[in-house]
C-alpha cells in the first residue's frame, strides 16, 4: 500500500528541506470483475491541499464504504464509480504537478536569492552603489533586466569553470586537433557569449555594466569601461604560448600596438565624455533652484555611454578573434586556459580578500 | 547627397562627424596616434547636416556618425575601423596618407 514519504529539495548550498507529505496519490483498484470482492483505495492527504483534497478523499471514501453496500449492483455503476475514481486521480495528480511546479520555481527564486546575497556580501565596500542601483525593489524592466543577467551571468560562470577543467585534461591528454578545435570554438564563442549577455543589459542600465557590480573585487579593480583591458589580455596569454614562430611573434606584436592604440582612442572618448556630462551638469547658475534643463541634455550625453561599452566588447571580440586566427589550435587552447585560469584566479583571490581575518587593532 | 558624395571623392581621409560625439572624438585620436590628418566635416556645424546624415545613412552606414572614407571608399564607422586596426589592414590603407613629423 502507498504510504507517504518525506520528499526533500536540495538547494545549491546544500540545505536540504523535507517537504512532508507531498501526498502520494495513486489508484489502488483492484478490479476483478467479482463484485463482491471490497477494494479500498488509499489516499494521503497533504495539508497545503487540504480543503480540495478534503472532498476527493471524502467522495472516494464514500465510494469505498458505499462499495461494499453496493456490491450487488449492476456492472455499470461499479463502472461509473471506477470511472469517477479516475477522473478523481487524475485531478490528484494535475494538482501535485501544479504545486511541485510552484515549489521548483520557489527553489529557484531562493538559488537566485543567495546568489545575490553572496554577491552583495563579496562587494562589501561597494554598499553605496549596490544600494541606489539596487534592482531589489525598484521598477520593472530595469530589474527583470539585471536580474536575468546575473542568473545567467553566474550560470556563464559556472560553464567556464567546466570549459576550463576540460581543456586542462585535455591538453594533458593526447586528442586530435580536430577535436580540440572544438573545444576552441566552444571557448571562444562563450566569451561572444558574455558580450551579447553584456549588450542586453546595458541597453536596460549601462551603468550597472561599467561600475562592474556584476563582478569580483579583484577582477573589478582591472576594469576598463566595463571589462578586461585587451591589451591585459595579450600581456597574460603570451608568455603561455611559447614557442611561437617569428611571424606569430610579428603579428602578437603588431596586435598588442593596435589594441594599445585603439584602447587610448576610447580612453580618450571616455575622458571628454566624462568632462562634458560634468560641465552640463555644472552649467546654468547654481542660485536658481531648477536644474532640470542641465539635467535633461546630460541624459541625452549619457547615451554615448552605451556606444563606448559596446565598442570596448567589440575591442574585447575582435582581440580574441585575431588570436584565434594568428595562433595553432594547441596554442589557442593553451590561451584559453591560461585567461580562463587567470579571470578564476582573482576571483579566488576577491573571495580570500574578503575572508581574510581583520588586522590586528593597536592598543 | 550630392554633397556628401562630392565630399567622400576627395583624396584622403575623409571623416563625418559630429562637434558633440565623443565617438567621433575617439576616432580622431586614433587617427592622430597613427600620424593622419583626416578631413573632418562637422556635419552638425553644417547647414545642410540634416540631409547629409540621411545620405550617410543610405550608404550604408547604420549609424551617420563617425563614417570614415579612405580614397573615396566608405571603411564604415568606428566597428569597421576598429575591426579593421586589429586585423592589421588599416595602417595599409592609410600609408599613401600618413605624415609623420
Amino acid at each position: 500500500m502507498n504510504s507517504p514519504t518525506p520528499q526533500f529539495v536540495p538547494s545549491r548550498l546544500g540545505i536540504y528541506e523535507p517537504i512532508h507529505q507531498i501526498g502520494i496519490w495513486g489508484e489502488n483498484f483492484k478490479s476483478n470483475g467479482n463484485p463482491n470482492t471490497s477494494t479500498s483505495v488509499i489516499v494521503e492527504v497533504d495539508n497545503k491541499l487540504e480543503n480540495e483534497s478534503e472532498t476527493t478523499s471524502h467522495e472516494m471514501l464514500t465510494a469505498s464504504n458505499t462499495y461494499e453496500q453496493e456490491a450487488s449492483k449492476p456492472i455499470d455503476k461499479i463502472q461509473r464509480r471506477l470511472a469517477q475514481n479516475r477522473e478523481a486521480a487524475r485531478k490528484s495528480r494535475l494538482r501535485k504537478k501544479a504545486y511541485v511546479q510552484q515549489l521548483e520555481n520557489s527553489r529557484l527564486k531562493l538559488i537566485q536569492l543567495e546568489q545575490e546575497l553572496q554577491r552583495a556580501r563579496q562587494q562589501g565596500l561597494y554598499m553605496g552603489g549596490v544600494l541606489e542601483g539596487s534592482h531589489i525593489g525598484f521598477s520593472g524592466t530595469v530589474n527583470s533586466g539585471i536580474a536575468a543577467f546575473e542568473m545567467e551571468y553566474g550560470r556563464w560562470v559556472d560553464v567556464q569553470h567546466r570549459q576550463i577543467c576540460e581543456l586542462r585534461t585535455t591538453l594533458n591528454a593526447h586528442i586530435s586537433d580536430i577535436e580540440l578545435r572544438i573545444l576552441v570554438e566552444s571557448g571562444i564563442g562563450h566569451y561572444f557569449e558574455l558580450f551579447r549577455m553584456k549588450s542586453t543589459v546595458a541597453k536596460a542600465d549601462v551603468f550597472y555594466v561599467i561600475s562592474g557590480v556584476w563582478k569580483t573585487s579583484a577582477e573589478r579593480f582591472f576594469s576598463w569601461i566595463g571589462g578586461f583591458r585587451p591589451s591585459e589580455l595579450l600581456k597574460v596569454l603570451v608568455p603561455q604560448l611559447d614557442p611561437l614562430t617569428e611571424q606569430q611573434i610579428l603579428e602578437v606584436c603588431n596586435l598588442k600596438q593596435s589594441c594599445q592604440q585603439a584602447e587610448d582612442a576610447l580612453s580618450q572618448g571616455m575622458e571628454k565624455l566624462q568632462e562634458t556630462v560634468s560641465s552640463t551638469v555644472a552649467g546654468g547658475p547654481v542660485d536658481e533652484v531648477s536644474y532640470i534643463p542641465q539635467v535633461a541634455t546630460a541624459m541625452e550625453k549619457l547615451e554615448a555611454l552605451v556606444s563606448f561599452v559596446n565598442q570596448a566588447d567589440h575591442l574585447r571580440q575582435e582581440t580574441l578573434q585575431q588570436m584565434s586566427r594568428i595562433l595553432t589550435t594547441r596554442q589557442a587552447a593553451r590561451g584559453l586556459l591560461a585567461l580562463g585560469e587567470y579571470f578564476h584566479r582573482l576571483r579566488a583571490l576577491s573571495t580570500l580578500w574578503a575572508t581574510r581575518p581583520p588586522e590586528p587593532s593597536l592598543p | 547627397m550630392d554633397k556628401v558624395m562630392r565630399l567622400t571623392t576627395e583624396r584622403g581621409v575623409v571623416l563625418f562627424s559630429k562637434s558633440s560625439c565623443c565617438l567621433c572624438y575617439a576616432v580622431k585620436i586614433l587617427f592622430q596616434e597613427l600620424g593622419v590628418t583626416p578631413t573632418i566635416h562637422e556635419i552638425d556645424q553644417d547647414p545642410e547636416g540634416r540631409e547629409m546624415e540621411r545620405a550617410l545613412m543610405r550608404l550604408g552606414c547604420k549609424a551617420p556618425v563617425p563614417a570614415v572614407f579612405i580614397g573615396g571608399k566608405l571603411v564604415g564607422s568606428t566597428n569597421e575601423v576598429m575591426s579593421l586596426h586589429l586585423g592589421g589592414g588599416l595602417i595599409p590603407l592609410l600609408r599613401p596618407y600618413q605624415a609623420f613629423c
